[in-house]
């Protein structure tokens, strides 16, 4: 369920780690918990993002949720497919529905997340 | 068994659009008695209008039985009971509609003279008095238009007063079972919003407020009785409690039909507070609005209610704009008048022992049904109950049964759902007040209901989970409204 | 019942109360009165206000006929007593006039979305400001002197008090030109800075001129800004070119069947473009399916609103007008596309007859009010002179504007007949007269 390589957060993020760059995104326990997500809100490029601190939100028709940045960086790209396809993020969480992709600023961070296997426990999927 | 409602059919309609054909009228203007003036010499080329594109055209006929039609999908309080919580569903009485509309009245307008203007002045300045005299307050405002407006009013009255003494403070605390405009509001005035959290009594408990409450804190903002429909036992307490640390008590007044001619907020602590006249008071609700958010303050905040005042001058009213120290202008002229008329009405009809014996039947009535459903339902918190009461879809969760699908079966039953998923604190909650309004045979019928949903649950929860059954419209694709969302219509 | 509750009385329910929070006394109240009382005692407080009176005031609040079919339809029962249409499956009739009003708005203002009404226009217009201010990240606003002036009063309140304060000088006033009695580009330009989110003007303003919309748009934008513009005469629609240039319009449907009502409750609308939608305030009405694929209505892009967001919503707003944009939507039915049209030519008639007959302040032009000034007398005794022959005459904008002390504010609708005009106009050469 979890990809091997990705790190996550208690708060159901994933980073992926790619060069100096990290792409993130929400996991499946995230998006399951929410139901259809129906909008996804997510900062421009340029954007300084900070470890712990909400970067965007996700929607579902009741309820949003803040999203943590999981690693402290400068934003470089933003999923434009969320834009006009919000439901691949329940479909496709791990993959094709990543949020952002950032230029780390603390690569250090990552050690701090959990690994999948941590992960898969701390939800009991 | 359903016995409040049978199926019957109703009409089908198209929007206006659809019906819509070039040259039909259902309007006639008298002829002009004035020389017809050339749209593009009188305005400007570029300012003259062509056409409206898309704008309805039909018949009188057309139009009375579009609306009429359409009128009869929609369930109000005429057809039966509305058991929202904190919606204070009560009958709206025609009276009131029939005063407003009479014509010094209906056609007065903001700017015409003050000395043609005295009976209108006299309404609000009455109703202002009555206010303050249900409430324990000192001065009224009825200027906003509705009770988040008036809660917004509420709390810049308190940052007015707190910045008068040099004193501003950056934090409002606010209980985690309250409307979700109480932390709009707070944030919406640019303050930091600190969670209070309820005990398992579902009152705010005044030692753990004790550990957060500091001189930062410039109010507490509660609902007493609270959305869990419980008396805040120990609110003078909790007044102390902040007054001794310079800050104030707002109350949102939304549950004041629980409270008239029993208790009143001024003789327990609070400083400020809004009440929803659409609420308590009988204006009708109309679809969602219009309504009055009246704040009701005690003196020290009088010099910052907002401009203008009524004042007496040479034996008659007159609007006093020098008020130096006011938050200012929250709306354009004096507030909604037409409500404020309808609920000068309903306090006029009722006097102060009726007042009291509203209060006394909305408990009651809540109280009755709390104890007729209370064997069915899972009861979160065992603390008595005013005006409305609260339970929690627990029991019927473990069969897949949850708080919004016993609400959407209660509409075949012949119901509006009660408040679902609200407050918050309470997981899958169903809050229920049925107000003074309802007889018991309304109440036996809609206990009825809930038990039978209740046992519906337990042998046939697929029923219950894709109700409604016997409405014109079934559940609405709600996900697709607002992934694409179609805000109007347009030509195909 | 009590029984069942297992009380012996009403009384028992309350005694847990703390007693220290009891009231020992009743209400100080007048006793519960009759029908027929109540009736007599508002009859008697409509008699102590202006009872057939013609009027020529504008400035904000309007006198239309108001078509006998609004007061007909509002007042089923269906619609005057219902709550909130979050629950669509029975509220299809109060969802459905919304979806239909929401899209005559934009038919009316050029704009590609509207919300189901808000307060009224002096609210729906610091709203409006508040949005711009989220679109863009900026927090400065400059307003024209000439947009209403209660408007500018609660803009001020608004702004004054809104939580992202970083300095003190957020709203900026620009000028009126002197001769056309619209917007004074000059003062526009030294009011822009690079934190200006929004322009806000009103057309008509309150002088009653058509603004240059498109010239400010311009400008607006040139500076990164948004281009608000505000209406409170909703008639002005049906003749003059709606504002598309604009980012937002925020307005006062008062006009279209809402009675005067000494200044409330009202109905005001925000409009925007496409691309702004999630950010305007207020309940949203959406077309969708049913689970057995029939066309339906719901509520839509709730997660905007108080009731989700809590802390970050867009706005505190709970209630919209809806029973007032029903009157509203009803009267827009009744004129429908050649109706309010022709209504508005009406008005454009009138205006300009009377116009004609008196000493025209301003030179810009003009839908059904005007500025005129009063040589001789001041405003204040030419309308008493007026109200002598039962007018109520037009606005003395000296409480708003003491550099137009001399002046009057007109409105003339259709409601106004030929001979009262006469009579005004008669009245102010008189007063001219008493000046040589």
């Amino acid at each position: 369920m979890y990809p091997e390589q990705y790190r996550y957060t208690k708060e159901h993020e994933w980073v992926r780690e790619e060069g100096g760059t990290g792409v993130i995104g929400i996991t499946f326990h995230a998006q399951k918990e929410l139901g259809d997500i129906v909008y996804v809100d997510l900062p421009k490029p340029g954007t300084v993002v900070e470890r712990g601190k909400t970067f965007g939100s996700v929607e579902s028709v009741k309820a949003v949720s803040d999203i943590y940045a999981p690693v402290s960086g400068e934003v470089i790209a933003v999923n434009r497919v969320l834009a006009n396809a919000p439901e691949k993020l329940n479909e496709d969480p791990h993959g094709e529905a990543w949020l952002v992709r950032i230029r780390l600023s603390l690569p250090d961070e990552l050690k701090d997340l959990l690994s999948a296997e941590d992960y898969q426990k701390y939800t009991g999927d | 068994m359903i016995r409040k409602v049978r199926q019957h059919p109703t009409q089908n309609e198209p929007l206006l659009f659809e019906s819509s054909s070039p040259g039909k009228r259902g309007y006639q203007l008298p002829e002009l008695d004035v020389p017809q003036v050339d749209a593009r010499e009188a305005l400007g080329e570029g300012n003259a209008r062509a056409d409206i594109e898309g704008f309805p055209e039909v018949s009188e006929v057309e139009a009375i039985r579009h609306f009429t039609r359409l009128s009869t999908w929609n369930y109000a309080i005429d057809l039966g009971l509305y058991p929202l919580g904190s919606c204070t569903m009560k009958y709206n009485p025609r009276v009131n509609e029939a005063v407003a509309r009479i014509d010094g009245l209906a056609w007065a307008h903001p700017y015409q003279p003050e000395r043609l203007s005295q009976g209108a002045m006299e309404i609000v300045a009455r109703l202002e008095a009555a206010l303050a005299e249900i409430t324990g307050m000192d001065a009224v405002t009825l200027q906003p238009a509705a009770g988040a407006h008036g809660e917004l009013t509420g709390i810049l009255l308190v940052r007015a007063l707190l910045a008068s003494r040099g004193d501003p403070r950056k934090k409002v605390l606010i209980p985690d079972s309250a409307h979700g405009t109480n932390p709009a509001t707070a944030a919406m005035a640019g303050y930091e919003v600190i969670n209070a959290p309820s005990n398992q009594l579902g009152m705010l408990d005044l030692a753990e407020l004790a550990r957060v409450v500091d001189d930062d804190v410039a109010a507490v903002m509660i609902t007493n009785p609270n959305t869990l429909g419980v008396f805040e036992e120990q609110i003078t307490g909790i007044a102390s409690l902040l007054h001794s640390k310079g800050a104030l008590v707002y109350m949102d007044g939304a549950n004041m039909n629980a409270l008239m001619g029993v208790a009143r907020p001024g003789d327990f602590g609070i400083d400020v507070m809004h009440l929803n006249l659409h609420k308590t008071f009988s204006t009708p609700h109309g679809g969602g609005g219009p309504g009055c958010g009246a704040v009701a303050a005690k003196s020290q905040l009088e010099p910052f209610l907002p401009t203008p005042r009524l004042a007496r001058n040479d034996g008659g009213w007159t609007w006093d704009y020098h008020r130096p120290q006011s938050i200012g202008r929250v709306r354009a002229f004096y507030g909604n008048f037409g409500v404020l008329v309808r609920a000068l009405a309903y306090i006029m009809a009722h006097g102060g022992p009726g007042l009291r014996a509203v209060t006394m039947d909305a408990v009651a009535n809540a109280n009755y049904l709390r104890k007729r459903i209370e064997p069915y339902y899972d009861l979160p918190y065992a603390s008595p109950s005013m005006h409305e009461c609260v339970f929690s879809d627990e029991r019927q969760a473990k069969n897949g049964v949850r708080t919004g699908d016993i609400a959407k079966r209660l509409i075949d039953y012949g119901f509006h759902p009660y408040t679902v998923s609200f407050p918050l604190i309470v997981h899958g909650a169903l809050m229920i007040e049925p107000t003074e309004t309802e007889s018991k045979q309304e109440l036996d019928l809609f206990a009825e209901a809930m038990i039978a949903i209740a046992q519906e649950a337990e042998e046939n929860p697929e029923l219950v989970r894709t109700a409604p059954h016997s409405t014109r419209i079934g559940r609405v694709d709600e996900v697709t409204a607002a992934r694409k969302p179609i805000v109007r219509w347009r030509p195909a | 019942m009590l029984d069942t509750i297992g009380v012996s009385s009403a009384e028992d329910l309350f005694a847990h109360l703390p007693p220290e929070t009891r009231l020992r006394r009743p209400l100080d109240l007048a006793p519960g009165k009759s029908e027929y009382e109540i009736v007599e005692y508002f009859r008697a407080r409509a008699a102590e206000n202006a009872n057939g009176y013609a009027s020529f005031l504008g400035a904000g609040v309007y006198n239309h006929y108001r078509p006998v079919l609004v007061d007909t339809v509002i007042s089923r029962g269906e619609f005057l007593t219902s709550y909130t249409p979050y629950q669509a499956e029975i509220s299809q009739g109060t969802l459905m006039t919304i979806f239909e009003f929401q899209t005559m708005i934009c038919q009316l203002t050029g704009m590609d979305v509207a919300n189901a009404s808000m307060y009224d226009g002096s609210t729906a217009a610091p709203e409006a400001a508040m949005m711009a201010m989220r679109i863009t990240g900026r927090d400065h606003v400059a307003v024209s002197r000439a947009v209403h002036p209660e408007y500018r009063e609660v803009l001020a309140t608004y702004m004054r008090h809104h939580g992202h304060v970083k300095d003190d000088a957020r709203v900026t006033e620009f000028e009126y030109d002197l001769d056309t009695g619209g917007i004074d580009f000059p003062s526009l330009e030294r009011a822009l800075g690079p934190n200006t989110a929004a322009v806000m003007v009103q057309s008509p303003n309150f002088f009653g001129v058509v603004e240059e919309v498109k010239r400010a748009a311009e400008t607006a934008h040139a500076a990164g800004a948004l281009l608000i513009v505000v209406f409170t005469e909703a008639v002005s629609l049906g003749i003059l070119e709606p504002p598309r240039d604009a980012d937002i319009v925020a307005g006062e449907l008062q006009s279209f069947a809402i009675s005067p009502s000494y200044g409330g409750p009202f109905a005001g609308v925000i409009a925007t473009k496409e691309k702004y939608m999630r950010q305007i305030p207020g309940r949203l009405v959406g077309e969708t399916k049913d689970t057995r694929g029939n066309r339906a209505f719901c509520l839509t892009l709730a997660t905007r609103e108080q009731h989700i967001r809590r802390e970050k919503a867009t706005s505190n707003i709970c209630t919209n007008q809806a029973l007032i944009a029903l009157m509203a939507t009803v009267f827009m039915t009744v004129y429908g596309r050649a109706g309010l049209r022709e209504l508005a030519e009406q008005n454009l008639a009138k205006a300009h007859y009377l116009g004609g007959r008196l000493p025209l302040r301003f030179g810009g032009p003009f839908f059904n009010e005007f500025v005129a000034r009063t040589n001789g007398r001041t405003p204040g005794a030419v309308n008493e002179r007026l109200l002598d022959n039962k007018i109520i005459g037009g606005l003395p904008l000296d409480r708003f504007y003491p550099e137009l002390a001399d002046c009057m504010l007109f409105c003339a609708t259709e409601m106004n007949r030929r001979e009262q005009m006469d009579a005004v106009a008669s009245v102010v050469a008189a007063a001219e007269a008493y000046a040589r």
